[in-house]
């Protein structure tokens, strides 16, 4: 028994979509427009292309030197995360019998409970104390905090994996360094895939960490440019709105390409 | 040492020789785990543990952030937070803003979810849109939507004579909170909707067309047979949407400031405007671990209520 198209749902769904699509067309059509244009009207679809919003944009917010933060930001966390936080759950995994690393694996995970905000005060005189409170400190701090939820999915993950393949390379002569490297970390792909994209999703995105440990304005993140711009803005809108565009581009233009892939990712990681 | 007395455990029954290497093997190799491992766990206390138990130190003092010197005050902090009208106000916003934001954000989830689920044409496509907003910055989510409501609504309110639109909602003390709420259940439905998708899509679908010929209808189909299958997805959501609300702070920078006055002013935004640059640094430590003490006690019973409702099921 085969089932038509639901017609009247694929409807209801359509017109829902539009409440997440109006949005963004508002942003892009300001972002377009210049200020009389606006001024008319913010929901008509803009009929001169005002680029020049952007290129002003790139210049009053310092775009690249922003966008070369968070680039570096967000791949340093990304490479650090992946191959630490990976090797910490591997020696987790394996020793769970051992009372140390289970006490360890329940002491990480367990952090998941704790409010960001009961640390947030004492971690800033800490960082700056130690000097960290720049791009350094904060990938120390993504690749640390990561941990907790990491930990909790590459665990999962690594006990599912025959322990007989590491046996076997064992015999080989492999140490157990060479164990994780050449036979544990290509198997993690699909998991390493999902803890990717949500480390990259979170260094892109965050604001609150950036704003309370990064001290010097060279350091700024996009997210916290859109911050520090706002009065410069003013009432400028169409200036604002090509900045917030060109700070979301990154991750919208990946989305395109790998939304399945994206979503697949988070799925996994949510269900573990 | 440890690992000494492990291998004494081993029941290994090989000459003495091979024992030896193999027990020299085992060394090795647990040298490397307590290398993988322990590094982390140090750093872990150092940036995580070690700073959450000074925020309790400093909880207990009068410290405003920036003096050398500080005394301790006992329990004054604690006190004075239930007496502090501030505090007593960020509390009530934050869970009138979390309770209508885990009902919401579930129940609207959860209906995207099941229209995603029917045979609809463009469901890749439309998967895609519902999830975009996840992948965005709240912050800058938070700005557009400010634009939106300060000026766009209020635009179209005058040009079409509705008099309730023409007001800024962020604007007014009693309403803004519903803003913020709003660009919330906007943003985290889009995660929510894709986990109770993948939860929809393990119900077999033999299950409907057996109870179709018994005769249940769309309703009774749902709570007897979707809702039980996809209830520890129900659990995951709430959890985290509960979580998430509890937290919110971007939007709030973004939108509101706190204000119209203080009324929007959630807990993490207390703490972060009042510790840092208000110089209370000692009493906002003591509400940050008062919060703790609150997510804590939550989180357990939502788990422990809603896992209990699973197993009824």
């Amino acid at each position: 028994m085969r089932e038509r198209t639901n017609w009247p749902v694929t409807i209801l769904i359509a017109l829902g979509s539009l409440l997440i699509l109006i949005p963004l067309y508002i942003s892009i059509s300001i972002a377009l427009k210049n200020p009389q244009e606006l001024a008319e009207s913010a929901l008509s679809f803009p009929l001169n292309f005002h680029w020049e919003n952007f290129t002003k944009a790139i210049e009053v917010t310092n775009f690249f030197s922003a966008f070369k933060n968070s680039a570096i930001i967000t791949i340093f966390t990304l490479v650090f995360t992946l191959l630490s936080n990976s090797l910490v759950a591997y020696g987790v995994a394996r020793n769970m019998h051992r009372k140390l690393f289970r006490n360890l694996y329940y002491y990480f995970v367990s952090a998941l409970f704790i409010p960001f905000p009961i640390i947030m005060l004492p971690i800033v005189k800490q960082t700056s104390a130690l000097g960290l409170n720049n791009p350094v400190g904060l990938i120390l701090l993504y690749v640390v905090y990561g941990m907790a939820m990491n930990i909790f999915i590459y665990v999962g993950y690594i006990r599912s994996i025959p322990i007989e393949l590491e046996e076997a390379a064992i015999v080989d002569g492999c140490s157990t360094w060479g164990v994780f490297w050449r036979v544990i970390f290509p198997l993690l792909t699909p998991i390493n895939a999902t803890v990717g994209i949500l480390t990259c999703l979170w260094a892109w995105n965050d604001f609150l960490l950036p704003l309370v440990i990064l001290s010097d304005s060279a350091d700024a993140t996009l997210p916290l440019v859109q911050y520090v711009f706002q009065t410069e803005f003013g009432a400028d809108y169409n200036l604002a709105f090509a900045s917030y565009l060109m700070a979301m581009a990154p991750m919208v233009i990946i989305y395109l390409f790998a939304q399945k892939w994206i979503i697949g990712g988070v799925v996994k990681g949510a269900i573990k | 040492m440890k690992s000494d007395q492990l291998i004494l455990n081993n029941p290994q029954s090989s000459p003495a020789d091979s024992a030896k290497s193999k027990k020299k093997k085992m060394n090795e190799r647990m040298t490397a785990y307590y290398l993988m491992v322990i590094p982390a766990a140090v750093l872990f206390f150092a940036f995580h543990t070690f700073p959450a138990i000074q925020g309790i130190y400093y909880s207990f003092t009068n410290w405003n952030g920036m003096n050398l010197d500080y005394d301790f005050v006992g329990l004054k902090n604690y006190i004075n937070l239930f007496k502090d009208t501030s505090v007593r106000d960020s509390y009530i916003f934050t869970f009138k803003f979390a309770i209508f934001a885990g009902i919401l954000v579930n129940i609207i989830s959860l209906a995207i979810a099941i229209g995603l689920n029917a045979k609809i044409k463009g469901r890749n496509f439309f998967r895609a849109v519902y999830f975009l907003p996840n992948i965005l910055s709240v912050l800058i989510v938070g700005f557009i939507f400010n634009y939106v409501f300060t000026n766009i609504i209020p635009n179209l309110g005058e040009k079409y004579h509705i008099e309730f639109l023409t007001k800024n909602i962020l604007g007014n003390a009693d309403f803004a909170w519903i803003g913020i709420l709003i660009v919330f259940v906007w943003q985290s439905c889009a995660f929510n909707i894709i986990l109770y998708l993948s939860g929809l899509q393990t119900v077999p679908n033999e299950l409907y067309e057996a109870s179709g010929l018994d005769g249940a209808n769309r309703w009774q189909q749902f709570w007897k047979i979707t809702f039980p299958v996809i209830a520890p997805f129900f659990t995951i959501n709430m959890v985290l949407a509960m979580k998430n609300s509890l937290m919110v702070f971007d939007q709030i920078v973004a939108m509101t400031g706190g204000g119209p006055g203080t009324a929007t002013t959630s807990i993490s935004y207390l703490i972060y405007t009042g510790g840092l640059a208000g110089g209370e640094f000692a009493f906002q430590s003591a509400n940050g671990v008062i919060y703790f003490i609150v997510i804590m006690i939550i989180s357990v019973f939502q788990l422990k209520v809603l896992q209990k409702r699973e197993m009824d099921m």
